[in-house]
């Protein structure tokens, strides 16, 4: 739920950033466009690693939480956790040796289990990366194929029942809706599918494909309203405009009207809101898989906060921060070369 | 839902304001359960059977008009105390992110040039973080996290979203010739802000503050639900979710009945929202 008002607020505009290049051929203009939002998210990155550390190293006292009520007991073990998270040197030499560390692949080692961080976190992002990605792939189609028949329906019932719907859906906390749905398909009403994933030592989640479909039906539920509200609102511009009047009144079906003028045209806008989707996913997997004990990267976060296990934080806000990073970039690479006028921006 | 198109914002709706406001049957549906909502928080310790940590029987068990939970204590007298907590922290942290966001967005769209693009570009820099995680992030080095804390979080992560909107709707006004011969009459900048852009940013931003406050809801009790309360004793819509979550099997309102008024808490707000954001712009529905 969260994350997703810039969607409808303000589409952002991938040609806004882009400054005209004078006097260059297309080719060499892509790529200084590609270097400088390149060096935009490295920048974005650099900056995000020296909130992530301030965040986690600087504001609290991380021994004094690991240990709790232990911490006057026992100045040993504080000595030692203080020698282990070099807690000795001064912020910015720590920093810069965690930077260094994190860019040679050294995510440094856990707290909690002494095991290295890089080997703990490889086998959960790639449950993960299949979580979110069976969510989009089954988004996609259900968001575009609502908006088309809301857009339908143009302000007749059925398209206000469905915006109704939709919009109370949007309000929605993820663990609200994937709570509802647990009572409705697993506990309370019905018995049909598991309420929590559970993986043999060595298995993967999805060996057991029933245990998938909440998850995924959850993470698709947050997400859907808001793409097929923004396509709906843009398919219904399209429809409003003059071509499509003219394309109308030369006695092209409804239907092709629909499938050929209006939707192409919802295309972008639709991929700017997916990636932006894509992107909180990321985040929104966090309380999705803590609900269904799914062994990714949000459960693996929690368990970590909760034990104060400060270098698996740190690896792991990272990669998602990268990860939002990549996406709309992605994203606004896509849209612009879906846009000619766009295309033309960068290459004339 | 008309489909004339008025773009012009609620200033020039003066006649009928009220007729308007009525006629919007989302604004309305919104706020009543709205209202209701934050009634039962506020007066519900007032009209509660048993008391906040009062054991009334074995835990899980079917007495009273919900049950108990895992402890044994009434679920309806700890949801009727439990909505004070995470009222308070949902609305002081969309203040605290209103108030940072506006002050970030108004001063980079009116300095303008160089300024804004730095201001934004680090705007930019906490975008890169989902909300939850910003909070998550911070927890990791705090033992048991006070409520102002939470607020400050949830605050935080809103304003760099809510600086990006008051940018724009800024950067609309700030070139009008109302705040230019405001500037010309030798006004002192704080003023043209405070005095010319701020008021007529109004209706736009009434609506982001519904929309922040319904997120706030979700964060605050999506921490709740994650496990990450401020006390863990009090009632907590979120706390009672995780509480009381392996037994849902067995007693289901334990869970069900914090998890349905959270739903109906922000589902209220975002009609509220999406209520003003429809009268601001008439037709786009």
């Amino acid at each position: 739920m969260t994350d997703i008002a810039e969607a409808s607020v303000a589409m952002p505009d991938p040609t806004e950033v882009v400054a005209p290049p004078k006097g260059r051929s297309g080719a060499s203009a892509w790529a200084v466009w590609l270097l400088r939002r390149l060096g935009l998210a490295v920048l974005t990155l650099w900056l995000v690693s020296v909130l992530v550390f301030v965040a986690t190293a600087a504001l609290g006292d991380p021994i004094r939480a690991i240990l709790g009520k232990e911490y006057a007991a026992s100045p040993d073990r504080v000595a030692q956790l203080e020698e282990q998270l070099n807690l000795n040197d001064p912020l910015i030499t720590r920093y810069f040796d965690w930077l260094t560390g994190f860019l040679s692949g050294d995510l440094g080692t856990s707290i909690a289990n002494q095991l290295p961080v890089a080997g703990q976190i490889s086998s959960t992002i790639t449950n993960s990366l299949v979580l979110v990605l069976l969510a989009a792939v089954v988004m996609i189609p259900v968001a575009f194929g609502i908006a088309m028949i809301s857009a339908n329906y143009r302000r007749r019932r059925p398209d206000t029942v469905i915006q109704t719907i939709l919009l109370a859906l949007a309000g929605l906390p993820e663990f609200v809706i994937g709570i509802l749905l647990v009572a409705f398909f697993s506990t309370t009403v019905f018995n049909w599918l598991p309420a929590v994933t559970l993986v043999a030592p060595g298995g993967q989640p999805w060996d057991e494909p029933k245990s998938m479909i909440l998850p995924v039906a959850t993470l698709v539920l947050a997400v859907a309203p808001y793409v097929s509200r923004i396509v709906r609102s843009t398919l219904l511009e399209v429809l409003d405009s003059d071509y499509v009047e003219l394309a109308r009144l030369k006695g092209i079906p409804e239907t092709v009207v629909m499938r050929k003028h209006a939707l192409l045209n919802a295309v972008v806008p639709g991929i700017q809101v997916i990636a932006l989707q894509l992107a909180w996913l990321a985040g929104g997997v966090v309380v999705v898989e803590f609900l269904f004990a799914y062994p990714g990267i949000g459960k693996q976060l929690v368990d970590a906060v909760r034990n104060h296990d400060v270098p698996v934080v740190q690896a792991l806000s990272m990669l998602i921060a990268a990860v939002y990073v990549l996406v709309n970039l992605v994203a606004d690479l896509i849209s612009i070369l879906l846009t000619p006028r766009a295309r033309t921006a960068i290459s004339s | 839902m008309s489909t004339t198109t008025d773009k012009s914002g609620g200033a020039k709706s003066e006649p009928g304001t009220m007729g308007k406001i009525l006629k919007s049957k989302r604004l309305v549906f919104g706020t009543v359960l709205t209202l209701l909502i934050v009634a039962f928080a506020l007066l519900g310790p007032l009209v509660a059977p048993y008391g906040e940590n009062e054991i009334v029987g074995a835990p899980f068990s079917s007495d009273g008009p919900l049950g108990t939970d895992y402890l044994g204590q009434d679920v309806l007298s700890r949801l009727l105390y439990g909505g004070q907590m995470i009222l308070l922290i949902s609305v002081l942290g969309t203040i605290v992110g209103m108030v940072v966001g506006i002050a970030i967005g108004v001063v980079a769209a009116y300095a303008g040039g160089w300024w804004d693009e730095v201001i934004m570009r680090l705007n930019d820099v906490t975008l890169a973080f989902p909300q939850i995680l910003l909070a998550l992030v911070v927890l990791t080095a705090v033992n048991e996290p006070k409520w102002w804390m939470i607020v400050l979080l949830i605050g935080i992560s809103h304003a760099p979203r809510v600086a990006r909107l008051a940018r724009g709707v800024a950067m609309g006004i700030v070139s009008r010739d109302f705040v230019i011969a405001a500037e010309a009459l030798g006004e002192k900048r704080s003023r043209v802000i405070l005095a010319e852009v701020l008021p007529n940013m109004n209706a736009p931003l009434l609506a982001e503050a519904g929309l922040r406050l319904t997120y706030s809801i979700g964060l605050v009790g999506g921490l709740g639900f994650l496990g990450f309360a401020t006390d863990p004793n009090a009632a907590d819509w979120g706390q009672m979710i995780n509480e009381n979550r392996l037994a849902m099997a067995t007693q289901a309102w334990a869970v069900l009945a914090p998890v349905l008024i959270i739903g109906l808490f922000t589902i209220g707000t975002n009609m509220m929202a999406d209520g003003v954001a429809q009268m601001n712009a008439r037709g786009d529905d």
